[in-house]
């Protein structure tokens, strides 16, 4: 396996801001590598210089073995591109965007017919494929979109935030047509600020932060490099979290952390089945009325948490109840602390 | 599914150029191909929005009638009558009220992730821009003939040759190509339909301090020098007297001929300068 995407110290300001601030970065053929990160991560922008749609301000990339700055024609020869502002044309059909892009691209007016059909029925918009966009709905347009990116059968799929705006259902539609690709080979660089997003569908998850790659690895790796197992303790009574906190202090490798709204005392813990019964007698101890108890494996968001000091932007639910962690204190300390006091 | 039933050709014709390697060139063919494709799809628009077309038309033709009916009685022209003045003044400045349609229309493409997309493609970067034009030749000589149809039916009259309205006609497509370039590079440099509406407004002033609703002797003293010297005066006194012959050519001290040359000079000025602006727009990132 070699690489087809390499990113070297690219740095990229907009005026005063800095974006992206040396970022390296390989994608394998074949692989798929998700860019996870919060909104103004520097995820668009890389993949702007990418598509070669903006100058890096230093460092090298190069897509398929060619420079994105002196090689732009050969680098968007082989490049297939998606994103968060579904890129077609409201008045054509389906099938016209594809049969124009499929031209633009350099196919002949046969290949490109032949190719939008293909793609319309991939994307399963075949039935659907002669009515003007402005019909279509929110998914419909984004599944469109992704059509378009693949009518040339591109060696390297680069995909900004492919589901955001999406609702659940769409969401999960777009994702089996992504993971279709990825199971048939595609070489895939997507961004995305869903950490659920980027488990499910990338081998390679790189973690980014203020223009920086802050980690880098398989979902697996990353979550055993950052994070252990989580014991998840469910109360009956929000009036016990505090007790249950107290005594489940010393279970795991750090101290307990609390989820006011879902009555919930997190801890992770090294040794998972002692700690499972560690727990269990300490919460009998202190009589605390326990609803269900259980050991799970870190998620995405444990480990952003663990990486950045704060969940990503649109973590609803989970941990809203909790108040915002300092920046300059790791945060999950920080909470816990506040929490158990 | 898709790998079992496409032509090997697909990927070949993409990627690989004779040598069997990735180019970094594009073929020759490709500007002509982009633009025509670009040019076909901006048709296409026009086709399936005739709310668009019918708006300018009405527009165009409203404007007509009120100038004809309201000002005609007051307005006097020394040895021409009023609609045939003013059917040649709106044959020349359809370029400047289309335009205002173009700085729209680029600005929308651009902020919708349309222009981007197409900047990601290994397509010719001039076609976008070229393709709209030769899309946007085609409306504007069609708006021309209308002005001309319903110029007949309020009374216009040729004095001139019809060989005369002919070359009135393709001079006013010329002006045209040029101005669209002027209002290609504001849409796209503006990026918002909005912000294109406003930033073309100042335009309305190029088409009233000219000769193509009154007599510029009849302006201020202060405001003639640019009334006189302005292109779309020069196109306005060029199409009067190709279509309207000596009555129309006696309206302004020049000949006929010495305005269809200042005219095309203005043309190939204008092309020259907003061409290069628009295109650069267009590739910025």
């Amino acid at each position: 396996m070699s690489a087809i995407v390499e990113v070297e110290g690219i740095t990229r300001s907009f005026g005063e801001t800095r974006a992206l601030g040396g970022v390296d970065l390989e994608v394998q053929e074949g692989s798929v590598l998700a860019l996870l990160g919060p909104n103004g991560a520097g995820k668009t922008t890389l993949v702007r210089i990418l598509s070669t749609l903006i100058p890096p301000d230093g460092g090298h990339a190069r897509v398929a073995g060619f420079d994105v700055e002196k090689e732009p024609i050969a680098v968007r020869r082989c490049i297939g591109t998606a994103g968060q502002f579904a890129a077609v044309d409201e008045v054509l059909t389906g099938r016209e965007n594809l049969e124009m892009v499929g031209r633009l691209s350099r196919l002949s007016k046969r290949d490109a017919k032949v190719r939008a059909q293909e793609v319309l029925e991939r994307v399963s918009l075949a039935d659907d494929a002669d009515r003007p966009l402005k019909t279509y709905s929110g998914g419909m347009r984004r599944r469109i979109d992704l059509g378009a990116g693949l009518v040339a059968r591109p060696r390297v799929l680069l995909l900004d935030e492919p589901t955001t705006g999406l609702d659940p259902a769409n969401r999960l539609d777009l994702w089996a047509y992504l993971r279709d690709l990825v199971n048939e080979g595609a070489t895939v660089l997507l961004t995305t600020q869903y950490l659920e997003e980027a488990d499910q569908l990338a081998r390679d998850v790189a973690v980014i932060d203020h223009g920086q790659v802050i980690a880098q690895g398989t979902p697996v790796e990353l979550k055993q490099r950052f994070a252990g197992d989580v014991l998840d303790v469910t109360l009956a009574s929000s009036a016990d979290l505090e007790r249950a906190a107290a005594a489940l202090d010393g279970v795991g490798t750090e101290t307990p952390r609390i989820e006011r709204g879902v009555v919930k005392v997190t801890v992770p813990v090294a040794n998972g089945v002692d700690a499972l019964v560690d727990a269990v007698r300490r919460l009998d101890e202190a009589a605390v009325t326990v609803a269900d108890l259980g050991l799970r494996r870190p998620s995405l968001d444990d480990v952003f948490l663990a990486l950045t000091g704060h969940t990503t932007d649109n973590s609803d639910g989970v941990d809203g109840a909790d108040p915002p962690p300092t920046p300059d204190t790791p945060g999950v300390a920080s909470t816990a602390e506040e929490a158990t006091r | 599914m898709s790998s079992a039933t496409t032509t090997p050709s697909v990927e070949r014709a993409r990627t690989i150029d004779a040598h069997g390697e990735v180019s970094n060139r594009l073929p020759r063919n490709a500007w002509l191909v982009d633009a025509l494709v670009i040019a076909g799809r901006n048709l296409k628009d026009l086709r399936r929005t005739p709310q668009l077309i019918v708006f300018s038309v009405v527009q165009t033709v409203m404007f007509l009638l009120l100038f004809r009916y309201v000002f005609g009685g007051s307005i006097e022209i020394p040895g021409l009558s009023y609609v045939n003045f003013i059917v040649c003044g709106f044959m020349a400045q359809i370029a400047i009220f289309d335009g205002f349609g173009v700085a729209i229309a680029m600005a929308e493409d651009s902020k919708s992730g349309l222009i981007d997309r197409f900047r990601a493609l290994p397509m010719a970067r001039s076609a976008v821009v070229g393709g709209r034009a030769a899309a946007d030749l085609l409306r504007q000589a069609g708006l021309v003939l209308i002005v001309i149809g319903v110029g007949f039916l309020i009374g216009f009259t040729v004095e001139g040759s019809v060989l005369g309205v002919i070359a009135a006609v393709g001079l006013c497509v010329v002006w045209g190509f040029a101005m669209f370039w002027v209002f290609a590079a504001v849409g796209l440099f503006v990026r918002d339909s909005e912000t294109a509406q406003a930033a073309t407004t100042p335009f309305f002033i190029l088409v009233f301090v000219s000769s193509s609703v009154i007599l510029v002797d009849t302006l201020p003293g202060w405001l003639q020098p640019f009334a006189r010297n302005q292109p779309l005066t020069q196109v306005c006194n060029a199409v009067r007297g190709l279509v309207e012959g000596d009555a129309g050519a006696a309206l302004s001290p020049g000949t006929t001929g010495h305005y269809v040359i200042i005219s095309l000079i203005w043309c190939a000025g204008i092309t020259a300068v907003f061409a290069p602006i628009a295109i650069y727009a267009y590739r910025r990132p």
